[in-house]
Order: structure tokens, then C-alpha cells, then sequence
């Protein structure tokens, strides 16, 4: 009988194993589907972890089994195995590999991320910035206009997200404050309020993310982005929608008894009905307007149909 | 120390103080031996894990359908937060690191305590007004509802009495494993039997000499947090109120350079316990000692400079996402050098599969699967994907279920017969071992998908397109219940009536199984002498056996 | 492997006393509580454009008279612990009572500052830093005043302490040293850095 060498063997199930997790990294179909230009760029990423991380699950387990097997204490056998205390050879190998494909995943996430718009120049400027007007040699001069520079700087557009503005700035800024248990989508330019994010497909869009309570998260599956609204700190997200439907917009970080109901949902138009849209809830503007002087409750209401909630268990969540 | 003095009153060394051997009612006092600290470490923390794991089954319960029906939201919450509480800090760490660590350092180091033994019972001591705290704050104000990680400003206006309680519960449990750390420290360092040199130190040692180094860094710290927090809810500052000058995300950085380390603190003692389990088990020394003992002490580095991998989508600019990005990725090295390590252990052995090697084995492969899931989210453009939903849950499940209670367990089955002098019955261990590694398959596999198609976490009302999927995990979850029952009725009975174990019956070469089983209360008559390393099986050259009995210490007089 | 010697350790073999190693471990352990308001605070100074804000200025002169008696008083500590080495227990109990009188003006000093600041625990976010660090070191010395005042106590029987035996002694000196480095820590931070 022809004996088959060890090595061939070992070259056939790497072959084998390689080939069969690329396949699994492309046809895994966990993922919803892809509505923002962000969504491919992450998912191509997650497909190649996922095929690394088949093959070393395969590699790992495999070993493990074939060991148990081939190894396995046999009835009436007494003696120890072999008396082997390392390689070091082996352990630089196991080592090195880890280490290569740990480093070429981090520098392609850094990749991806500012590809996403979740870097910018500027970021970095801004901090900068702001590390200088802290010291204090420049505080203290700057003390007399310190009401004036904290103005400033809630003015200031907010540099904690991802913007995606890479290269371009953004056509639509949409205003999104966070409040136990509901969203409110403000239009800065055409001064509609309303309880869903309505936005027009192919175009920049940039979300001002608040939140007036408790910290939210803001996060949209279907394009791969979440951002938390924090109390006091002014974050933001910028997306451009690449297919039109109804998606859910789901709070994902803890904010109270009803966090699981603080859904709404994001609704992508094509351009015309995305006008449509605007023009037929142009009467909305002064629905809300100082959302300040009311309670949550009296905003929350007009909405209480589009959240699911019912107006009872609004006013039984505020009382 | 320059001054050194031989008469102490703090030394355990005091014969005719205490009895020969320890009733049944020593076990619930304030004793100073290791051994019972350990053992009270040990029950005290399953005591707990029925109860974290009963709060699970409630919320698996509420969670088989999309609609708030069993549970009201706000207990739900509560639930969750004190499950994710107790399992963490009442069961892994305190039988990890107290009760492992408590009962095996002394005898593997060959000493006959620890260095302060009356500190060692202080610190068990903080455990139960700590769970007394927890159970207070369900009763005065409904349970803290506000996740373990208590995030301000959720956790300055929900359940305020309850909150307050809960901060000193884990103020006081922190304090424990602070002043269990320090222990550690000085007895590994200093109470190691002469004759030991540093590198026949056993690795469970290395493991957890790396764990109180990481404890004690860390722990103060989200000590310094809470009591922020505390000073928020109870004394009108406002560290973390944005409207009064403070900040969320502070909180956050506080909470996470403790918590992220915490999760090493629950898996480092669980590597250590695998690397005694798998040479005794596989016949085989272990593959790679100095690589496995110095990798517990990089993760334990690195470990303290990833933490803003929790914050990927909260309050961080771009350029910390990177930086914590790459140090979290590092972290899959030294794991794996253990991983693989152990793998390599088996290669060449005789493998004998026992119920402690079975969950060894179980470990190994549901660890990888979670690491591998960690590694994932640890790049941000992902983890912005996934951040708090289910697929976060199904990673850290499988590395704390699938890696620590999988290596509890195991630890268990490897050393009951020493901490009893009785084997533990292998067919009940069998059943159970089936019945948990397909309980946690059926329970937390599922919720990868479920995070990666939209559900979130913490999370009592969900939407109906994932019912489905968390049907199974409820399955799961109530397998895992029923898993429990055999290993219950397993050590009931074996603690009274199992089989007689022995002094040595895994043939195992650490110090540990040179004393008698039960080992007597200071541990030997003659201090052991170390004449060769714990890990060198098939080093006989005659006939290919590890010397036996008598090889890693001289017998007792 | 080679056969380490028999050592016939008898069953009565007693351990050195590592109580001085714990006390240092806990102590680098506990820095990092302080460590960890530290980072806190700096955060803060590090947001705001005005540090400390108007209402909140701090004063100078008593706090550095007392941190002058503070640093001094681990001179004189010290000098209590040299004594003992010498056997000199008078001498000894001489400097610790000096460093207790020491210690008990400073808490003293900082009571007086607190009465007098014209501001409280929660008037703003550099008050809320400043109330909860100082009152947390102030809580350290006075746990430091009570080591020294138990030392002191125990040392009225003349054979408790001497040149050979006296472990706690030296850990109460640790222990004010420590104190005192935290509050140097404490002093620039809250005092001198706000001047700049
Ligand atoms: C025992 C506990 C434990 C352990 C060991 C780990 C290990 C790891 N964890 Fe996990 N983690 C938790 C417990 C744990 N975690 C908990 C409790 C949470 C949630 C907290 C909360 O929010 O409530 C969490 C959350 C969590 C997050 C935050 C997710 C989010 O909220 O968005 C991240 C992100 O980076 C992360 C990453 C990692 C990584 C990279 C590892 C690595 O250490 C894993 C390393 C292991 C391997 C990689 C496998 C074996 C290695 C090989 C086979 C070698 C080859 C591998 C490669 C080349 C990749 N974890
Ligand atoms: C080591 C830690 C540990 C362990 C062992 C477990 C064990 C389990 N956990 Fe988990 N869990 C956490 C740590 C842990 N957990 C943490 C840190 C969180 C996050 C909390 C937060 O978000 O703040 C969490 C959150 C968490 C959630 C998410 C909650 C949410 O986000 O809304 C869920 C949901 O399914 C869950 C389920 C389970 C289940 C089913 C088990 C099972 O394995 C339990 C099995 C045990 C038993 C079932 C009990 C014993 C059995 C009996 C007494 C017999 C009788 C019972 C029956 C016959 C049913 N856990
Ligand atoms: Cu808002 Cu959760
Ligand atoms: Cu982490």
C-alpha cells in the first residue's frame, strides 16, 4: 500500500481548510442588509475576520481532535507520554503568526475606519486645540471672556463620531436629541420636528446627536453605525444612504425601564419623495418648538403612534 | 527588610491551638487556615452562582417572547444587573481567585499558609455584608437597575437607595480582593519553599501571582470611581452631571480601566488552572513553560491599556478608537501562545478522559470561539456595528461561561479528591459535562446572530422578528439549569460517600499531592523538598513513567 | 535536576515577618486610588476654560504653613524610627509624639480652611474635587495619627519595643511617609497649579 507523506496530507487540509473559510467569509449571510455607503466597507472587513477567524477555529479544533484521537490513553498502557518540555522554533512560530495577522487587521481597521469618515485631520487639530486653551498660562488671560468661550464651543460642530465627511461636507444636517424613551429628528433648515429620521437616498447626511436625560445610543443595523448621545457632550454622524426602505432606528445603550421600546425608524426617499416629504410636513414646524419648556410627556404625545406607545404608558413612564 | 523578627503573633505556626482536625462548625467561623478559607470561598461563591444563574432563568423566561409578560421592564432590569453583578463578582472571582487560589497556592508553593493568614479571613469576611448589601437593595428600593457597568447619569436618577447599596457592595468586595491580592503577592514571593527554584514554581502560581498584580492595580481605581459616584447620588457634588459641570464619559474611563482588567482577573486563574489540569490529565509535560508563565504577565500588561475598547461609540474622538484598537488586537498574542501551548501538550501524550480533562477540552473550544469573537469587536469600525447588542453578549458568555465556569468546573473535578480525600462520581460528571457544553451551545450561539441582525442588549421587549432565535436560547438556558443538578447531587453524595481517593491518585508531581488527602491543618509534618519541576511526566528514563509517590517531596516523618 | 539537599526543617520553623512587605503593597495599591482622583481632576482642569472658576479661588498661606509642618513632621518621624534602632525608646517616644502633635495641627489647619473657604463640598465641580481630595487625605492622616497614637500606647511597656523588635514602629513611619507624599501630589495639584 502506498504510504502518503505526512506533508501532503498536512498541504491538502490546509489547501482545504483555507478554501472553506473564504467561502464561509463570503456566504455567511449573518449581516442585515447593507443601506449606507459605511455598510459594504464594514462588512468586507467582517467577512475577511470571519474567514481568519474559520480557518483558526478549524486549524485550532482540528488539532485538538485529531491529538485526542491519535493520543488517546489506552486500556492498560502505564506509561507517561513523551517527555518533550517546548520547541522553541514552534513557539516563536505560534507567536509570529498571531502577531502578523493581529498587526495587518489593525492597520486595515485604521484603513477602513477613515475611509468610514471616523478620522479626520481636524479631529486631531481640534484636540490639540483644546489641550492648549486648557493650559493655564492661556486660561487665566482667557478668564474674563470665559462665558463667551464656552459659547464658542457648543457652537462649535461636534467632533466625537464618525463624520464621514472625508472629502465632501455634508448637504443635510439633521438635529437628533435623545430623551427617555424617544427620538426627536429636528431640520435645522426647513424647521420641521418630527419622530422618524426621513432622508433622501445618495445624499451626505449629518446627524448633531444630544441627548437631554440619560445616555442613548443611536444606532441603524442596516448601516452599520452607532453613536452614542451623551448628555453634554455633542457627538455626531454622518452617513450617506444607498438604498431606499424603512429601516429601525434601535437606542442601544441602557436608558431606563423602557429602553427596549425606544425604537423609531429612519425612512429612506428617493429625491422626489423626499420633497414630497418636506413640503407636506412643512406645517409641522411649530409642532415643537421650544422643546425646553415642555415636559417630555407633551413632546412625546404628538409621537406616541409612530414610537408604539400608547399615550397612557407615556404619561405612567414620566410621572 | 532590614529588620526581620522571629516572633510574631500574627504566625499561623501555633501548635495546640487548634484541633487536630477541623469540625464541621470550623467552617463557619472567622478561621484562619487557607484550606478552610478556601473551601468556604468555593461554596459560598456556587451559593451564589444558583442564585445569578436562577435570575438568568428569568430573564431567559421573560425573554421567549417579545413582550414585557413575565417580568415588569424595570425588575427585568434589575435582574440583569444584579446577575451580571453577582455572577461576576460573587462567583467567578471569589472562587477563582479566593477559592482556588486560597486553597492551592499554600500547597504548592509547600507552605503551611499564607502569609497573613488573619487578613485572608478579613477578606473572605467582606463577602457575605456584600451580598447582604445586594439583597438589601432589592428590598429598599427595587434592585439597582442600571446594568453592572452603572453608567451616570442612568444611575443617578433610577433606584437611588438601591444604587447607593450596590456602590458598597462592590466597594466592599473590592476591598476583599484587594487585600486577597496583596496576600498572594507576598506569599508566592516569599514563602515559596527554598528548595523551589522559580521555574519549578507550578504555572497556576505564575497565573495568579499575574492576577493580584492586576488586581492590585486596578481595583482601586473603580474604587475611586464609585465613590464619585457615591458622593453624585448621596452628597450633592456633580462629577458626573453634565448640567453641574461634570462628565459622563469620566466615569466611564474610571469604570472601564478597572473592569476591563476585571475580565482578565476571571480568566487568568482559570489558565492557570488548565495548565495543571491538562499535563496531569494528558500524561505530558507541559509545552512551553516560560512561555506560558510569561504570557500570564503580558496579557496582564497590555491588559491595562485597552480599556476604551468599551467606549468605541461613547464620548471617545477617532484617534483613541485606533489607538485601543491595535493595543486590544495585541492581546489575541499571548493568548494564543497559551492556547497553543496546550494544544501542543496533548500532542504525544495519553490522554485520559476524565470528567476534570473533558471540561479542560470543553474549555479550549469555547474559549477560541469567544476570543475569537472579542477580537472582532475589538477593531472599532465593527464594534460600532455591534456595540451593546447580543453579539457582545454571546462573546463574553462564551469566554466567562465557556472559559471560566468551564475551568471552575474542571478545577473542581481535578481537585476535589484532594480537598476531600473522595473521587467525585465520573458518570454523574459525565452527564453533567454533556448537558453543559450543549446548554451553553444552544444558549449563546444564537445570540451571535441576534446581535449582528439588530437586537439590542439589556433589552426586556424586543422586536418579534427575533423570537425565534431567542426561543433557543431559552432552551439553552434551562438545559444549562437542569446541568447543574447532576453536579449537585455529584458533590452531595462523593463528599460523604464517593470513592477513596488517596494521597495522589492522578499520579500528579506538583506539591499539592504530596500531603495527605484531606491535607492535615498545616499542611505537612515536614516541609517538602523540591527535587524536580511539577510538569515532568515521562521523564523516568527506565521505564517511561513519572517517578511516583514520594519523587516531589521527601515522605512525611 | 539535580537533588536539592535534605534541609531538616523541624515542624516549629517560623517565617520572617513580611508585615512591612503587605503594608507596602497595600500602599502602592491604595496610591492608585489616589491615582485615580488625580486623573479625575486633571480631566476636569483639562475642560474647563476657567480653572479654578471664579467663586472657588483657593488661598495660599495656611495651606503651605501646614504643609510645612506636614513634610517636616516626616523628618521628625523618621528620627523617632533612628531612635528605636538605638534602643532608645524615650527618644523614640519623644518623636512620635512631636510627629502625633504634628499631625493632629494639620488636621486642625485644614478644619480651620474648610470653615473658612467661604465655599462648600458642592458649590462646583473644582470644589466637589477639592472637598473629596483633601477630605480623603485628611481621613488617611487621621488613620496615620491613630497608628502613632497606637504605637505611642503600646509603648508605655517598656519591653514591647527595642533595636530588634519594632515592626510597628517602622509601619506607622511608612505609613505617615506615604500620607505626606500625597499631599505633596495633592498640594500641587490643588493649590500651585491653580496659580498658573
Ligand atoms: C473572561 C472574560 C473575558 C475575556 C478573557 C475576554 C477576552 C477578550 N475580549 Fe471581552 N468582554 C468580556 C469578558 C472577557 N473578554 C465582558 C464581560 C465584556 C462585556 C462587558 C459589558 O459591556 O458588560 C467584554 C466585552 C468586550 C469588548 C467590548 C464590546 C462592546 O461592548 O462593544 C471587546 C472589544 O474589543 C472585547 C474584546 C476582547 C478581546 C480582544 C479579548 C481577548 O483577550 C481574547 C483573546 C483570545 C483569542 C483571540 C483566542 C485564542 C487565540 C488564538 C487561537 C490565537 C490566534 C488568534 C488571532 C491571531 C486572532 N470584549
Ligand atoms: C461569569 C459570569 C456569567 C455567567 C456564568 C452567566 C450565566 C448565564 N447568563 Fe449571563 N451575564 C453576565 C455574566 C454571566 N452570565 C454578565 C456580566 C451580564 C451583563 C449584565 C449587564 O448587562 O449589566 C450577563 C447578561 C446576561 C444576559 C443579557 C441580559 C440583557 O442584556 O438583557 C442574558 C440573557 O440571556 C444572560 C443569560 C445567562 C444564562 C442563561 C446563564 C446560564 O449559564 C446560567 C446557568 C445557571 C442556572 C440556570 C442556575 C442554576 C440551576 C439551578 C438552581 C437549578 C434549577 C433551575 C432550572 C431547572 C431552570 N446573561
Ligand atoms: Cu434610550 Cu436606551
Ligand atoms: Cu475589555
Amino acid at each position: 500500500m502506498l504510504q502518503i507523506p505526512v506533508s501532503l496530507l498536512t498541504l491538502v487540509a490546509g489547501i482545504t481548510v483555507t478554501l472553506f473559510s473564504i467561502w464561509v467569509g463570503q456566504h455567511h449571510s449573518l449581516l442585515p442588509v447593507q443601506a449606507s455607503e459605511q455598510a459594504p466597507l464594514v462588512d468586507n472587513f467582517f467577512n475577511i475576520m470571519v474567514a481568519i477567524a474559520t480557518a483558526l477555529f478549524l486549524v485550532v479544533e482540528g488539532t485538538i481532535i485529531i491529538f485526542l484521537v491519535k493520543f488517546r490513553h489506552r486500556r492498560g498502557d502505564d506509561t507517561d507520554g513523551v517527555p518533550i518540555e517546548g520547541s522553541f522554533a514552534l513557539e516563536v512560530f505560534w507567536t509570529a503568526i498571531p502577531t502578523i495577522i493581529v498587526i495587518c487587521l489593525g492597520i486595515y481597521s485604521v484603513d477602513v475606519y477613515t475611509q468610514m469618515g471616523g478620522i479626520k485631520p481636524r479631529n486631531s487639530e481640534q484636540i490639540a486645540g483644546n489641550l492648549n486653551k486648557s493650559g493655564t498660562a492661556i486660561a487665566a488671560t482667557l478668564s474674563d471672556e470665559g462665558g463667551d468661550s464656552l459659547q464658542t464651543k457648543a457652537l462649535k460642530s461636534p467632533t466625537i463620531g464618525i463624520t464621514g465627511e472625508n472629502n465632501k461636507k455634508a448637504d443635510l444636517v439633521v438635529d437628533v436629541t435623545g430623551m427617555q424613551f424617544a427620538w426627536i429628528f429636528n431640520y435645522p433648515e426647513s424647521g420641521i420636528t418630527s419622530g422618524e429620521l426621513h432622508v433622501p437616498v445618495g445624499t451626505k447626511v449629518k446627524l448633531n446627536i444630544a441627548a437631554t436625560d440619560v445616555i442613548h445610543s443611536f444606532w441603524v443595523p442596516q448601516f452599520r453605525l452607532k453613536q452614542d448621545a451623551i448628555p453634554g457632550i455633542p457627538t455626531t454622524l454622518g452617513f450617506t444612504a444607498t438604498k431606499t426602505g424603512t429601516y429601525p432606528i434601535v437606542c442601544t445603550e441602557l436608558c431606563g425601564g423602557y429602553h427596549g421600546s425606544m425604537r423609531s425608524q429612519v425612512v429612506v426617499h428617493s429625491p422626489e419623495s423626499f420633497e414630497n416629504w418636506l413640503l407636506a410636513n412643512a406645517t409641522n414646524t411649530d409642532k415643537v418648538t421650544n422643546t425646553i419648556a415642555l415636559s417630555p410627556e407633551e413632546i412625546l404625545t404628538p409621537y406616541a403612534r409612530e414610537l408604539g406607545v400608547n399615550a397612557d404608558t407615556l404619561a405612567a413612564i414620566h410621572q | 527588610m532590614t529588620q526581620t523578627q522571629l516572633q510574631s503573633p500574627e504566625l499561623p505556626v501555633n501548635h495546640g491551638a487548634h484541633p487536630e482536625k477541623w469540625k464541621w462548625y470550623h467552617y463557619f467561623t472567622f478561621n484562619i487556615d487557607h484550606k478552610v478559607i478556601g473551601i468556604q470561598y468555593l461554596v459560598t461563591a456556587f451559593i451564589f452562582y444558583l442564585i445569578g444563574g436562577l435570575m438568568a432563568v428569568a430573564m431567559r423566561a421573560e425573554l421567549a417572547t417579545p413582550d414585557p409578560d413575565v417580568v415588569d421592564p424595570n425588575l427585568y432590569n434589575a435582574l440583569m444587573t444584579n446577575h451580571g453583578t453577582i455572577m461576576i463578582f460573587l462567583w467567578i472571582v471569589p472562587s477563582a481567585i479566593g477559592g482556588f487560589g486560597n486553597y492551592l497556592v499554600p500547597l504548592m508553593v509547600g507552605a503551611r499558609d499564607m502569609a497573613f493568614p488573619k487578613l485572608n479571613a478579613i477578606a473572605f469576611w467582606l463577602n457575605p455584608p456584600a451580598a447582604a448589601l445586594l439583597a438589601a437593595s432589592f428590598y429598599f428600593g427595587g434592585g439597582s437597575q442600571s446594568g453592572w457597568t452603572a453608567y451616570p447619569p442612568l444611575s443617578l436618577v433610577t433606584a437611588p437607595t438601591a444604587q447607593t447599596l450596590w456602590i458598597l457592595a462592590i466597594v466592599l468586595v473590592g476591598t476583599s480582593s484587594i487585600l486577597g491580592a496583596l496576600n498572594f503577592v507576598v506569599t508566592i514571593w516569599k514563602l515559596k519553599v527554598p528548595s523551589m527554584k522559580w521555574d519549578q514554581l507550578p504555572l497556576f502560581c505564575w497565573a495568579i501571582l499575574a492576577t493580584s498584580v492586576l488586581a492590585l492595580l486596578s481595583t482601586p481605581v473603580l474604587a475611586a470611581g464609585l465613590v464619585l459616584l457615591l458622593f453624585d447620588l448621596n452628597f450633592g457634588t456633580s462629577f458626573f452631571k453634565p448640567d453641574g459641570g461634570g462628565n459622563v464619559v469620566l466615569y466611564q474611563h474610571l469604570f472601564w480601566f478597572y473592569s476591563h482588567p476585571a475580565v482578565y482577573l476571571m480568566i487568568l486563574p482559570i489558565f492557570g488552572i488548565m495548565s495543571e489540569v491538562v499535563p496531569v490529565h494528558a500524561r505530558k509535560s507541559i509545552f512551553g513553560y516560560k512561555a506560558i508563565a510569561y504570557s500570564s504577565v503580558a496579557i496582564c500588561v497590555v491588559g491595562l491599556f485597552v480599556w476604551v475598547h468599551h467606549m468605541f461609540t461613547s464620548g471617545t474622538p477617532g484617534w483613541m478608537r485606533m489607538f485601543f484598537t491595535i493595543s486590544t488586537l495585541i492581546v489575541a498574542v499571548p493568548t494564543g501562545v497559551k492556547i497553543f501551548g496546550w494544544v501542543a501538550t496533548l500532542w504525544g501524550g495519553k490522554i485520559r478522559f476524565t470528567s476534570a480533562m473533558l471540561f479542560a477540552l470543553g474549555l479550549l473550544s469555547m474559549f477560541v470561539l469567544g476570543g475569537l469573537s472579542g477580537v472582532t469587536m475589538g477593531t472599532a469600525p465593527f464594534d460600532v456595528h455591534v456595540h451593546d447588542t447580543y453579539y457582545v453578549v454571546a462573546h463574553f458568555h462564551f469566554v466567562l461561561f465557556g472559559g471560566s465556569v468551564f475551568g471552575i468546573y474542571a478545577g473542581i473535578y481535578h481537585w476535589f479528591p484532594k480537598i476531600t480525600g473522595r473521587f467525585l462520581n465520573e458518570t454523574l460528571g459525565r452527564i453533567h459535562f454533556v448537558l453543559t457544553f450543549i446548554g451553553t451551545l444552544a444558549t449563546f450561539l444564537p445570540m451571535h446572530e441576534l446581535g449582528l441582525q439588530g437586537m439590542p442588549r439589556r433589552v426586556a421587549m424586543y422586536d418579534p422578528q427575533f423570537m425565534a432565535l431567542n426561543q433557543i436560547c431559552t432552551i439553552g438556558a434551562f438545559v444549562l439549569g437542569a446541568s447543574v443538578i447532576p453536579f449537585f447531587i455529584n458533590v452531595l453524595w462523593s463528599w460523604g460517600f464517593g470513592r477513596k481517593a488517596g494521597d495522589n491518585p492522578w499520579n500528579a508531581l506538583s506539591l499539592e499531592w504530596t500531603t495527605s488527602s484531606p491535607p492535615a491543618i498545616e499542611n505537612w509534618e515536614t516541609l517538602p523538598v523540591v527535587t524536580h519541576g511539577p510538569y515532568e511526566y515521562g521523564f523516568n528514563e527506565e521505564d517511561g513513567t513519572s517517578v511516583k509517590s514520594g519523587t516531589a517531596a521527601e515522605p512525611s516523618a | 535536576m539535580t537533588i536539592a539537599p535534605t534541609t531538616d526543617t523541624s515542624h516549629h520553623e517560623e517565617h520572617p515577618d513580611f508585615r512591612v512587605l503587605g503594608l507596602l503593597t497595600f500602599l502602592v495599591s491604595e496610591s492608585l486610588m489616589f491615582g485615580g482622583f488625580f486623573a479625575a481632576y486633571l480631566f476636569y482642569r483639562g475642560l474647563a476654560d476657567v480653572w479654578p472658576p471664579h467663586e472657588t479661588e483657593v488661598e495660599l498661606i495656611l495651606p503651605t504653613i501646614n504643609t510645612i509642618i506636614l513634610v517636616s513632621s516626616s523628618f521628625v518621624i523618621h528620627f523617632g524610627d533612628a531612635a528605636i534602632k538605638k534602643n532608645d525608646l524615650k527618644g523614640m517616644r519623644k518623636w512620635y509624639k512631636i510627629t502625633a502633635g504634628m499631625g493632629a495641627i494639620f488636621l486642625l489647619g485644614q478644619v480651620y480652611e474648610y470653615l473658612t473657604l467661604g465655599y462648600g463640598l458642592t458649590t462646583n465641580i473644582f470644589s466637589n474635587c477639592f472637598y473629596l481630595m483633601t477630605g480623603f487625605h485628611g481621613l488617611h492622616v487621621f488613620i496615620g495619627l491613630l497608628l502613632i497614637l497606637g504605637v505611642l500606647w503600646r509603648s508605655r511597656r517598656p519591653e514591647h519595643y527595642n533595636a530588634t523588635k519594632h515592626i510597628g514602629i517602622e509601619m506607622a513611619e511608612i505609613y505617615w511617609h506615604f500620607v505626606d507624599i500625597i499631599w505633596i501630589v495633592l498640594f500641587s495639584l490643588l493649590y500651585i497649579l491653580t496659580r498658573f
